[in-house]
């Protein structure tokens, strides 16, 4: 990773001399060493800050939203993953392509922090990793981890190394070495139960719900300009209640209205405070779309109609079958 | 004493709304009206231009404001006043219905029925056979908002 981070830097270096564009989007270190977060950089000598290692999970695409309406050029740096949500932006005119340089960067997984941290570790300085090892020096010494089993939940189902859109790649290409996780698991697991288990497993779990807003804000399939959730009058506008009936509400209004161009970046369970598993609703609608309509990954090229604003003649009636709707 | 029953005994009156068409449905209605067809007076029927018209977030409010049961009523597919609205409304309200039944909602809570201008029949039938399978589910406490109650 360090090898591109000087590659990333050299391309930054680059664009911003030769004023191909006015604004590269990229990472920079964060108040402690592992919350990397994302900056733009108007000039190069403020490159200096780039960084690019096992913690920049956050997608930029989603950034270039304000500077797009501005007609500015602008340059993104983009992993696998993060070329799919751009493509989305692009799709649902948030981004003009036209105006934005993605630079497909290679990946091997980011690191989960909270499950080094979970592990009774106190007090990280720094941590390096080569290859599967990683080493976390703390103010107590160091702690050796393998990096397959510290890796966040959306990389140990990585959609793979192929960039879905870009117009440069740096480096080689890399893998995601670990035990994967077919995020339809979960989902499939929900299904077996009945519908009270099913009612008493959601009514916990959306309860913990806070309502900051963090699963709508990281989307990249989520970029109205105007929200409901902003509205006082939509009856689901309320901070954290104490009725689940609005929390419920709220969070089949959002993984619906991503139903379809869901790209399933599984970034909105990552910034969830409360650590909700928002994935599960949004697979189970990618997982209903694929099954009935026909397999679609949202995200994978620019052009291709959604399946909620397509059908054929001959869908699945909403009938309602011995088994349930299922 | 199963729920159901108990909710039998108190004379309980659901409360559901529908969602008719203006071209097919609504003029279903009409037609079960002209042919002396009854259907329960708890049912509310809300106009919509088209089926395609009715948002999925009108399903969650009605549900959310009090209703114990929602059916949506639109063309028969291929009979669209507007060419390709029910087409739309059936994919959409095929991914709630599956959606709320993930969530752990009762199946049957909504339902989606073709109704075309001529089946004043087939409208009265469905809203009586609807009003029944949700007076058997009884009174919708998983998706209500408190604060609606009364």
């Amino acid at each position: 990773m360090q090898k591109i981070a000087e590659l990333i830097k050299k391309e930054a270096e680059s664009l911003l001399k030769e004023n191909k564009v006015t604004a590269v989007w990229a990472w920079q270190p964060g108040e402690f060493y592992y919350d990397n977060s994302p900056v733009c950089f108007t000039a190069p000598e403020q490159l200096d800050k780039l960084v690019y290692n096992e913690f920049c999970p956050s997608n930029l695409g989603k950034y270039l939203m304000a500077g797009s309406k501005k007609n500015e050029t602008m340059a993104v740096f983009a992993k696998p993953c993060d070329t799919y949500g751009i493509n989305q932006l692009i799709k649902d005119h948030r981004i003009k392509r036209e105006l934005i340089t993605v630079i497909g960067i290679p990946c091997s997984g980011m690191i989960d922090i909270k499950k080094i941290k979970n592990q009774g570790v106190k007090g990280i300085i720094s941590v390096s990793v080569s290859g599967d090892d990683v080493i976390v020096t703390t103010a107590y010494g160091d702690k050796n981890f393998k990096k397959s089993e510290v890796l966040l939940a959306k990389c140990m189902s990585c959609k793979g190394s192929d960039y879905m859109i870009a117009d440069k790649e740096l480096g080689e290409k890399m893998e995601v070495k670990c035990q994967k996780l077919n995020p339809e698991d979960g989902v499939k697991k929900l299904e077996a139960m009945t519908s009270q288990e099913r009612f008493a497993f959601w009514q916990q779990e959306l309860s913990k719900c806070i309502r900051c807003n963090a699963c709508r804000d990281i989307c990249p399939a989520c970029s109205c300009e105007q929200c409901i959730f902003d509205n006082q009058e939509a009856a689901v506008a309320g901070k954290a209640s104490a009725n689940t009936a609005e929390e419920q509400m709220f969070h089949i209004i959002r993984a619906y209205h991503v139903a379809g161009r869901c790209v399933g970046c599984g970034e909105c369970a990552r910034v969830c405070p409360q650590g909700i598993q928002l994935g599960l609703l949004n697979t189970k609608f990618a997982k209903d779309i694929n099954e009935f309509y026909g397999k679609y990954q949202p995200g994978a090229d620019d052009d291709s109609k959604a399946p909620l604003v397509d059908y054929k003649f001959d869908d699945v009636e909403p009938t309602i079958s011995a088994k349930g709707v299922r | 004493m199963l729920e159901s029953e108990a909710c039998e005994n108190t004379n309980y009156n659901p409360l559901i709304v529908a969602f008719c068409c203006n071209w097919c449905s609504y003029a279903g209605a009409d037609g079960a009206g002209t042919a002396r067809k009854s259907y329960p007076a708890n049912i509310k029927i809300i106009k919509v231009p088209c089926s395609c018209r009715v948002n999925p977030l009108f399903v969650l409010r009605a549900f959310l404001r009090g209703a114990d049961g929602v059916i949506l009523c639109g063309c028969h597919p291929g009979d669209c006043h507007y060419t390709s609205g029910n087409y739309y409304t059936r994919r959409r309200m095929k991914l709630l219905m599956s959606t709320l039944s993930y969530l752990g909602i009762e199946d049957g809570r909504m339902r989606v029925e073709w109704v075309s201008a001529a089946e004043g029949n087939k409208f009265s039938e469905t809203m009586n056979s609807f009003a029944e399978t949700i007076k058997s589910l009884g009174e919708n406490v998983k998706l209500r908002d408190l604060r609606c109650k009364k």
